[in-house]
């Protein structure tokens, strides 16, 4: 397991997956609350603009940082949950790296496990970078206090529900046989996630809860928790990386 | 002692049968040769017998250990038909880091062995260069080493050399041939000279069933063509006006001319050994070369798998 993990650190490392994950999550981490913070004196600069309009804006709060933020975050993390890991068995099968490692003492479980674990750990590292700069702009551009802890909170959440995502990816990776299948497959299995949470007495239920469970505690204190959500999110992450698991063992490589 | 053993293997895909009741064995220590024409079931032999795929009946024995029942990874090496590494890592990095480890090598051990296994296979100086820039045959003599790393009881090898130029090939062979003894080498092939000049035994299959296993010289005199070749130093139409003489003896089934070589094929061949000499003595025409021709294995593998 070492052997393999080691093997995928270093993959997510040379060929810039790593790279890629850290400046995109670390870029629109950093951006959002300076967003939230300028976008109304930017619209108010724009030539034309009649002065009612400007005065319709609320004056940006601490609350629309953490909401710009948690949009960003969420979604750009969701389409690279979508891009990175599509290809992680799916290209290896079709490539035939996999025949070549699996034709060695390596159990299927392993090289799954490696796989989830370093990609966890690139969306962490690219979290962990978003955070720190979110919160650093966060304090800088707003006057409102902004709890360390509970925003280190609120990422951990919003982790986890990428962590969903991931691990969604992955197993359709597993099904399927070439890398753009796999990435159909995983946007079906978005889809079936995100639709049903736009319907608020279900999406309280989805991983989607969870980021908005975090902004709550951040912003207004002890809130109604949503361990429904936590568990369903956690119960997703262990079915699909059983799913893949069983998958793999029945497939021939 | 057996190193490979396969009784009734069947593998379908859908309706294709790629394997229709293989049955074979494979004697320990033995460097082994496994022909057949395209899609007679090589390939598909070689991955149920490396655990890649599963056969859909009929059991395998790998090492003395069934395939699907225990895991014989550790004491088999594969080298797939088209060997595939990841692009962005080094040779040395690939079996030193990844390869070794697996098989339980220490760190150590693990690159002191690399750097053999790479002398060996003659990648040396591109130890360290990326794996994404190999050429086919660079790929393949690195497949090669892949599989001889951990020093396996059975090689399991599709087409070794497919890819090498001559001189790589021959190096390879020279190397495949210097395993004898210490690891059994199950090797498929096209290039039938290849496998004639180093295996011991050879198997040949077809439609996924085995036509005819045997030693590589009992092969070869069991299947021997009766053929006898003369050239003679004489004007052409000389030869062929000799040759229309021919019609009609019993001694000689078959006659056929390439310019002024004759080829006679002879039903019974001691007796046309004494008797032919004669015959062509009598034709009063110059004798420049006159030959029994040892048959190849490519006329053995093509006489089988036509009939």
């Amino acid at each position: 397991m070492g052997t393999l993990l080691r093997k995928e650190f270093r993959e997510q490392w040379r060929t810039y997956r790593l790279l890629i994950v850290a400046v995109v999550l670390a870029f629109f981490g950093w951006s959002s609350p300076p967003i939230a913070r300028y976008t109304p004196l930017l619209l108010k600069s724009i030539p034309g603009v009649p002065p009612e309009v400007s005065l319709l804006i609320p004056p940006p709060t601490i609350a629309d940082a953490v909401g710009q933020y948690v949009k960003n975050v969420a979604q750009f993390g969701l389409l690279l949950a979508l891009l990175v890991p599509m290809g992680a068995v799916a290209l290896e099968k079709e490539r035939g790296t996999a025949a070549m490692l699996l034709s060695k003492p390596v159990s299927r479980g392993a090289f799954l496990l490696a796989k989830f674990i370093a990609l966890g750990t690139t969306f962490f590292s690219g979290l962990f970078l978003a955070a720190l700069g979110g919160y650093y702009y966060a304090r800088l551009l707003f006057p409102e206090p902004l709890e360390a802890g509970r925003f280190a909170l609120l990422n951990l959440l919003l982790f986890l529900e990428l962590l969903v995502y991931v691990a969604l990816t992955l197993l359709a990776s597993t099904l399927a046989r070439s890398q753009a299948t796999a990435a159909g497959l995983a946007a079906a299995f978005f889809a079936v996630l995100l639709i049903p949470g736009a319907f608020p007495q279900v999406g309280r239920h989805l991983p989607g809860e969870l980021a908005s469970w975090g902004s709550r505690l951040l912003l207004e204190g002890p809130a109604e928790p949503a361990w429904s959500a936590l568990g369903i999110s956690l119960g997703l992450i262990a079915l699909a990386l059983l799913g893949a698991w069983a998958a793999l063992r029945r497939q021939e490589i | 002692m057996e190193a490979i053993r396969i009784e009734g293997l069947r593998k379908h895909f859908g309706r294709v049968r790629a394997l229709d009741g293989l049955d074979l064995c494979v004697e320990r220590g033995l460097v082994y040769g496994f022909l057949g024409p395209n899609g007679a079931g090589k390939t598909t032999t070689l991955r149920i017998l490396a655990g890649l795929a599963r056969p859909s009946a009929g059991r395998a024995w790998v090492a003395g250990v069934e395939v699907g029942k225990g895991d014989v990874r550790h004491r088999v090496g594969y080298l797939p038909e088209v060997p595939a590494f990841y692009g962005w890592m080094t040779p040395r990095e690939f079996l030193a880091d990844l390869v070794a480890p697996l098989y339980g090598m220490r760190p150590a051990e693990g690159r002191t062995r690399a750097e053999e296994v790479l002398r060996e296979v003659g990648l040396e100086e591109a130890a360290g260069r990326r794996i994404g820039g190999f050429s086919r045959g660079m790929r393949q003599r690195l497949g090669l080493a892949q599989a001889l790393l951990h020093r396996p009881e059975v090689l399991l090898l599709d087409e070794p050399v497919s890819a090498l130029d001559p001189a790589g090939r021959h190096e390879v062979l020279e190397h495949i041939g210097r395993l004898r003894g210490q690891a059994t080498v199950f090797m498929s092939s096209h290039i039938l000279a290849d496998v004639e000049r180093i295996c011991d035994a050879v198997a040949i299959i077809d439609r996924g069933r085995l036509v005819v296993a045997a030693g590589r010289e009992e092969l070869l005199a069991r299947y021997a063509l009766p053929l006898l070749e003369v050239e003679f130093d004489a004007p052409m139409e000389e030869v062929e006006r000799w040759m229309r003489t021919l019609e009609g003896n019993a001694l000689v089934t078959g006659a056929q001319a390439a310019g002024r070589v004759v080829r006679l094929r002879v039903g019974e061949v001691e007796r046309a050994k004494a008797e032919l000499p004669a015959l062509v003595a009598a034709s009063g025409l110059t004798v420049q070369r006159y030959e029994w021709a040892r048959p190849t294995l490519e006329d053995v593998f093509l006489q089988l798998v036509r009939e």
